[in-house]
């Protein structure tokens, strides 16, 4: 009967962490570089700052962290949000134009960008939680419109921060060290603990599992549904603000049509592998930014084989696949079946035989 | 006469087990041409696991089932369908984006000579088969455009263009309001007349008593009988249905439930006037002091549980006002409710309770959590100890604080419940079938609580369909019938009226105001 459903245990009675599975693709992946490209652990010392594939991985993977961070939320309340990758986009945008085109400096400029991501998490908010469109609607919305958007603001080209512009601030935040490690990282790690602070410490982890895991029960509760999805939707608008000013700031160009193109879905991606249901509930922060860096590990090690970018996206395909065959439970207790079976049916010819 | 006719469908010796129930054992069932049989009973009787028999949703375990002679055995509604046997269910089962005509002739439409549908006789059959219900309407029309009182004649209208000669109708007047109801009354008369037979499932009793030629009862799973209409006191088929006889002797009592004094002087928790809500349960006036114990007694979809939901605010009203420690309320909601004071375990505690998937530490914290601001989060040893102490003092049956709740049995998980309630400190709690599917120990426990409770002044009401338990823990118990409040037993105030007890209830779940 269904009060069974949930009864329903590991048959070793241990029950894996929400990382787990991300961790073990992860380690895999690190294993088989291990034997294949020896170089890719290699970190070396220049000017006091670390550099190699392993720092490459952490650096370049700072934007889907970021991504993945403010993602797992939205998950997490049953909900997701397409839109990030245009927000990216339009973020960058928007610093980029502030910068060459007014006097304010960099400080506003930022400001701006990261008030237009709000902004489009907000409206993301609104739509789902005031208007009750579905969340993959409301925010596929953006996602489409939000190019255009990107692109209108840009001035339909993409835009070009000249150097005295960008330096000494902008370009710090794409390349910069901080502690010997380029400085996106710096940013990722930082919100990646002040949100497992805040989520952990604070009452916001609780609300936010509850709404996702049984929002009737949560309203019975009290819970007021609508500010916490208001909430994370704003919240991934501002990681996603964040990635886009780390993206502008990496390239020194706003590309309204590139910058930040399907991150989203890799977003998505980490937030699943990381141990976070799609369909709401428990979710696992530290399981998102292991299941980003898998992905941006994947990416790299594939460009030192030197998979050419355009075909890269088929490997990567099949890895993503095989990290979810791993979490599904029917083909764990398929395989299970499986192979006991055959042990008993070995079993019985053994009597057989005798 | 239908008893004296030939049965058209004739059930002998039916069984049915499912995991860990017994859902039908050994029943036997007869139905005639031209009757409406009413088929009755409490939940888990067996009345939807007989229909779904019968209509080939579920296998027989053993047994037989004669349609005309014939024995059948479908295996699937369409196959039902086919032999003569149509459902009409509770959630109409019909396509809202369709035409009425296409509802009424889906997967039969027909065909002209290119094999493509012939629209104009498509249309032409669905406005007869209506004709003969004595419906009139644009067939063309989508669904969506008429009310759900339409759909069910839409969904009757379907049943019967198969030449149906069984029609089963199950609970269809539960969201119809009284007119729609005659209007569906009016139907069924005309198809009873044409010789139909026709199961009439629902627990409105005035309905049956209206409509039907014989009541079958069925109880946990057993036939209980099977009788003229005419010829069962409604006394005697709420006593069937209930399983028990209105007993001599009243119970002991639990605790000192009276309240006589405090009444008097305090204000109400809560007082209700005209408050009511469209569909769901009509207008009702309801006080409730501090330290009292409530009953709502009726019979399942009496309206009961809609009276706990308006209270707690889950419902909104959409007549009348409610008053909480004498303050108008406007905007009614869960969240003001609770500031109020007031909690809810309501019925389903596995839907609108518990959350499943969190720990029992958290989902004991909720409410309280929730109420604070997410900034002065109760810090986790304070957590663990309001945990740890309802976890003691309602003997919660966990390996840790940190199991998962939807690991723990229906008792421990209605304990966890209470527990986040208690640690409230309500004004008013509002159980909603505490006990039901709980074990014995676990259930006493409860009745305990409430107890406790009443003599620390808070103000419990108790909506159950154990008479008993209401009888034992009530100081004034409210009766509801179909969606009406339609007495009330206050022994306090009415000093000829005789005590609180199960047989005063049945008496007057049973009986209009006589």
């Amino acid at each position: 009967m269904t009060q069974d459903v949930n009864l329903k245990k590991n048959r070793l009675g241990w029950q894996p962490p929400p990382a787990f599975y991300a961790l073990l693709g992860l380690a895999a992946l690190l294993l088989v570089n291990w034997f294949c490209i020896p170089s890719f652990f290699e970190i070396q010392v220049r000017d006091g700052n670390f550099y190699g594939s392993l720092i490459d991985v952490f650096n370049r993977g700072a934007i889907g962290v970021l991504l993945a961070i403010g993602m797992t939320l939205v998950v997490a309340t049953g909900g997701v949000d397409l839109s990030v990758g245009s927000v990216v986009a339009i973020c960058g945008a928007v610093v980029a134009i502030v910068l060459t085109t007014t006097q304010f400096g960099i400080v506003v400029a930022i400001a701006a960008g990261l008030l237009a991501a709000v902004g489009a998490g907000a409206v993301n908010g609104i739509l789902i939680t005031w208007l009750r469109i579905e969340p993959i609607i409301a925010t596929l919305v953006l996602m489409v419109s939000g190019r255009g958007i990107a692109k209108y603001i840009a001035g339909e080209q993409t835009v070009a921060v000249p150097p005295e512009l960008a330096s000494p601030t902008l370009d710090f935040l794409g390349n910069g060290h901080f502690l010997g490690l380029p400085f996106p990282i710096t940013i990722a790690a930082v919100l990646f603990v002040v949100t497992l602070l805040v989520v952990r410490r604070t009452s916001v982890g609780l609300l936010v599992e509850s709404v996702g895991a049984n929002p009737s029960a949560s309203r019975a509760c009290g819970i007021n549904d609508t500010v916490v999805k208001l909430t994370v939707y704003v919240f991934a608008g501002f990681c996603a603000g964040l990635a886009g000013i780390i993206d502008l700031a990496n390239i020194g160009i706003a590309d309204p049509t590139n910058a930040g193109a399907l991150s989203e879905l890799d977003a998505i991606f980490a937030v699943l592998v990381g141990g976070t249901a799609l369909t709401g509930g428990r979710f696992s922060l530290t399981g998102a930014v292991i299941g980003a860096l898998l992905l941006q590990t994947l990416m790299t090690t594939l460009y030192t084989w030197g998979v050419p970018s355009d075909v890269a996206p088929v490997p990567k395909a099949i890895v993503i696949l095989l990290v979810c065959l791993l979490q599904s439970p029917t083909l764990r207790s398929w395989l299970e079946r499986t192979l006991r079976g055959n042990r008993k049916m070995g079993s019985r010819q053994v009597e057989a035989s005798s | 006469m239908p008893t004296l006719t030939k049965p058209i469908l004739k059930i002998h010796n039916l069984r049915k087990q499912f995991p860990g129930v017994l859902a039908l054992d050994g029943v036997d069932f007869e139905l005639t041409a031209g009757e409406v049989h009413a088929l009755m009973g409490e939940n888990g009787a067996g009345k939807s696991t007989l229909i779904k028999v019968l209509t080939g949703v579920h296998p027989r375990d053993s047994g037989r089932v004669e349609l005309d002679g014939q024995t059948i055995a479908p295996t699937s509604p369409s196959a039902a369908e086919g032999l003569g046997i149509s459902t009409v269910f509770q959630e109409v089962n019909l396509i809202p984006r369709l035409s009425v005509a296409e509802n009424i002739l889906l997967g039969r439409q027909p065909k002209n000579a290119i094999g493509a549908i012939d629209w104009k006789t498509l249309y032409q059959m669905a406005t007869q088969t209506l004709t003969r219900l004595g419906v009139e309407l644009d067939v063309r029309k989508q669904l969506a455009e008429y009310s759900i009182a339409i759909a069910q004649m839409v969904a009757i209208a379907r049943g019967i263009a198969l030449d149906a000669k069984v029609l089963i109708l199950d609970e269809p007047t539960s969201s119809l309001d009284e007119k729609e109801v005659t209007h569906l009354f009016t139907v069924m008369e005309r198809l009873r007349n044409e010789g139909m037979a026709i199961v009439f499932v629902t627990h409105f009793l005035d309905q049956v008593y209206r409509i039907s030629d014989r009541i079958t009862v069925l109880r946990n799973g057993r036939l209980v009988g099977t009788w003229p209409t005419g010829e069962l006191e409604r006394l005697d088929l709420v006593e069937h249905m209930l399983g028990r006889k209105v007993p001599q002797l009243s119970a002991q009592r639990v605790g000192s439930a009276a309240v006589p004094s405090s009444k008097i002087s305090a204000k109400p928790v809560v007082k209700a006037q005209g408050l009511g809500r469209r569909g769901s349960v009509h207008p009702f006036d309801l006080e409730i002091f501090p330290g009292e114990v409530v009953g709502l007694a009726g019979l399942l979809g009496s309206g009961r549980s809609e009276v706990g939901r308006l209270i707690f605010g889950f419902d909104s009203a959409t007549t009348g006002t409610l008053e909480v420690g004498g303050n108008q309320v406007v905007n009614w909601s869960p969240r003001k409710a609770i500031d109020a004071g007031i909690a809810w375990c309501p019925e389903d505690r596995k839907l609108d309770g518990v959350i499943p998937q969190l720990s029992v530490r958290e989902n004991i914290v909720l409410a309280l959590q929730s109420a604070r601001s997410i900034f002065h989060p109760l810090s986790r040893a304070k957590q663990n100890e309001i945990a740890q102490r309802y976890v003691a003092q309602l003997g919660i049956k966990t390996t840790s604080l940190e199991t998962t709740v939807g690991t723990l049995s229906g008792g421990n998980q209605q304990k966890v419940l209470l527990a986040r309630w208690l640690a409230m400190e309500p004004k008013l709690i509002i159980l909603d079938e505490p006990t039901r599917g709980i074990d014995v120990g676990a259930k006493a426990e409860i009745e305990n609580l409430v107890a406790e409770l009443s003599a620390a002044g808070v103000a419990v009401l108790l909506i159950s369909s154990e008479l008993e338990d209401l009888a034992r823990c009530c100081s004034r118990v409210v009766v509801l019938r179909d969606r009406r409040i339609v007495a009330a037993l206050d022994p306090s105030s009415d000093l000829e009226q005789n005590a609180l007890d199960e047989s005063a209830i049945m008496k007057l779940i049973a009986h209009h105001n006589d």
